[in-house]
């Protein structure tokens, strides 16, 4: 692992899925290609590369799904038979919904080509000739500055039948969701393409055996499609170089919260919080940091002080006890009740639930329910006992992740601010002034 | 529920609606119609002045030669979908927490007060209508609400006034 040192003389942003950011009206054709882009895909169909081979490089490249779940994108890739017969597909999942993560806006908005080319060369690896792009229903204004790209790379050849001459073809759409935070599970993504509810399936059989249609499929995240182009032109050691151990590359951070500059940093994987928190301009006011929630609101919160030692990668999130998800970090100051906070969580996912399996449908209710009568001074003794338990009760019990994603922000609260918890409820109020 | 008949499926929509919900179907596989049900059902509900009636479901239904009740369950599942009337100007503001924590309550409030309706209410002239939304991933722009189809961030309850008044 790389020093803090080291990593300051290499300090780069904005030089992956964000390339054309400094660039004016960034989302055009001419301005990704003036960067470079397409040539990837050019060299690829023109040499007629190895689809092996391109899997090889996003393996070595340690790219990990930057949707939250981590799972290392070459390797999903890889369980895909390529010469099996029949339709396959490329999905991307633009269905940005975890409370606190918003890049996927961003690369929509800014840099549109370069998740179509990361597209293009997944469906030429995996032997696809379709691919869907799910954007959330929100996003009114990234979807059609997406299907605008789409018809421009159309228009030069990119997409369609016979691409630049090499006989492969490849069509891309753009689906748009209608409001479903569950849509961003995969398989329920997949439901949604096909005019269903969008609720989960059961794994397995995995997307790359049945996914959309009944057919073999890859879905990533948009984040991951969109690096794919730089991890070919570059190399994946390139990549990997960027980052850490265990977590290759740069990565989009989003940031928001009691801070001065919020907004989406795309910076090397092992960065430390500090220095993120410094680029987004450091705490409103001159307040104090309280607590940060590293990875989306699923991941259970960190106290401030422990947080200002950490490093923006898997593992040493992990090794704080939460997960680095989808980068969306969100900064709380001392002016926060952490039982509202999680109040407000709770009741996103017992929103959000699908309803499909009995322990998240009934125990989303019961976790919003308790810490909405500790929040109001309803709260009874046994109430903390009764959030534990109910939280390990749905934990690992549901199809999808929903549930364990409503879990653990309980335990982890429990676990770092239960005296909190515990003055609601013998004082019937907050300890915090504006609670 | 009545079957609606063959025949309907032109007679319904307009040739405009038709074309728009064609350009959707034409994405997909063709024996996959039925994956252009969710942008049918938004572009009927946007030119039913943002809502969806029974009769609209069960039109989509026929025109996608699906069962009525198969887009019943995406009408009801998905949030912006609009089952009751909602106001010309449909406005959504994000309580979530990074939203939350940048003070959504004033905003929530100041518009309360402004127009004199709670979420999940219309304005009298039918011009407005609350919705409290999950986090509608502008964090960065908090606290933020949308307006139809655009974002308003880093609101503020002067900022809030304006926008009201540029709207038609």
């Amino acid at each position: 692992m790389r020093s803090w040192k080291a990593w300051s003389k290499k300090r780069m942003a904005n030089e992956v899925c964000l390339r054309t950011l400094d660039l004016e009206r960034p989302w055009l054709l001419e301005q990704y290609q003036s960067r470079g882009g397409y040539e990837m895909l050019k060299k690829i169909l023109t040499e007629k590369m190895a689809p092996e081979a391109i899997v090889e490089e996003v393996k070595m490249s340690g790219l990990r799904g930057r949707g939250g779940a981590g799972f290392p994108t070459g390797l999903k890739w890889s369980f895909i038979s390529r010469n099996a017969p029949g339709q396959k597909y490329v999905v991307c999942n633009s269905d940005e919904g975890e409370p606190g993560t918003f890049k996927d806006r961003d690369i929509l908005r800014y840099n549109p080509h370069q998740l179509i080319e990361g597209m293009v060369i997944a469906g030429y690896a995996i032997g696809a000739t379709r691919g869907y792009n799910y954007i959330r229903g929100e996003f009114w204004e990234p979807y059609e500055r997406f299907e605008q790209a789409l018809e421009d790379a159309r228009s030069a050849g990119y997409l369609g039948e016979n691409l630049l001459g090499s006989g492969f073809d490849f069509e891309l759409h753009a689906h748009l969701g209608a409001g479903a935070y569950v849509c961003g599970e995969e398989t329920a993504l997949l439901e949604s393409i096909e005019g269903k509810k969008g609720q989960p399936r059961y794994k397995p059989p995995f997307p790359a055996h049945f996914g959309l249609y009944g057919r073999p499929t890859i879905i990533n995240n948009t984040e991951s499609l969109a690096s794919i182009p730089m991890i070919m032109e570059k190399g994946g050691e390139w990549f990997a170089d960027i980052g850490v151990k265990n977590s290759g590359g740069s990565k989009l951070f989003s940031i928001s919260g009691n801070i001065n500059n919020p907004g989406v940093f795309e910076i090397p994987m092992g960065t430390p919080f500090s220095e993120l928190l410094a680029m987004a301009g450091g705490m409103k006011d001159g307040h104090k940091i309280k607590a940060v929630i590293p990875g989306g609101s699923s991941a259970p919160i960190i106290p401030g002080e422990q947080m200002m030692e950490l490093n923006m990668d898997y593992d040493s999130i992990a090794g704080a006890g939460s997960m680095l998800g989808s980068g969306a970090v969100i900064v709380l100051d001392e002016r926060n009740c952490m039982v509202k906070i999680l109040e407000r969580m709770s009741y996103f996912y017992h929103e959000e639930s699908c309803g499909q399996c009995t322990p998240c449908r009934e125990g989303t209710g019961w976790l919003y329910r308790v810490v909405h009568r500790i929040e109001t001074g309803q709260g009874r003794q046994e109430d903390l006992d009764l959030l534990d338990d109910v939280a390990s009760k749905i934990s690992g019990k549901t199809i999808c992740a929903l549930g364990d994603a409503a879990a653990m922000p309980v335990q982890g609260m429990l676990r770092h601010y239960r005296d909190e918890f515990q003055y609601h409820i013998d004082h019937k109020r907050c300890m915090i002034g504006v609670g | 529920m009545t079957t609606t008949t063959v025949k309907d499926k032109t007679e319904h929509f307009t040739p405009e609606v038709r074309a728009e919900i064609d350009r959707w179907i034409a994405k997909y596989p063709a024996e996959w119609k039925q994956s252009a049900v969710m942008g049918a059902l938004m572009i009927v509900q946007d030119e039913n002045g943002g809502w969806l009636t029974n009769q609209l479901i069960d039109q989509v239904a026929a025109y996608l030669d699906m069962p009525s009740i198969a887009v019943y369950e995406v009408a009801t599942f998905y949030s912006m979908y609009e089952l009751k009337p909602v106001g010309k100007h449909k406005i959504c503001v994000c309580t979530n927490v990074s939203c939350m924590t940048n003070k959504s309550d004033v905003i929530v409030e100041h518009l309360e007060k402004k127009l004199g309706i709670g979420f999940g209410q219309v304005t009298e002239d039918g011009r407005f209508s609350l919705k409290e939304v999950e986090c509608l991933g502008a964090c960065g722009g908090a606290p933020m609400m949308q307006i139809g189809k655009q974002y308003y961030e880093n609101l503020t309850p002067e900022i809030v006034d304006a926008i009201l008044e540029g709207l038609e």
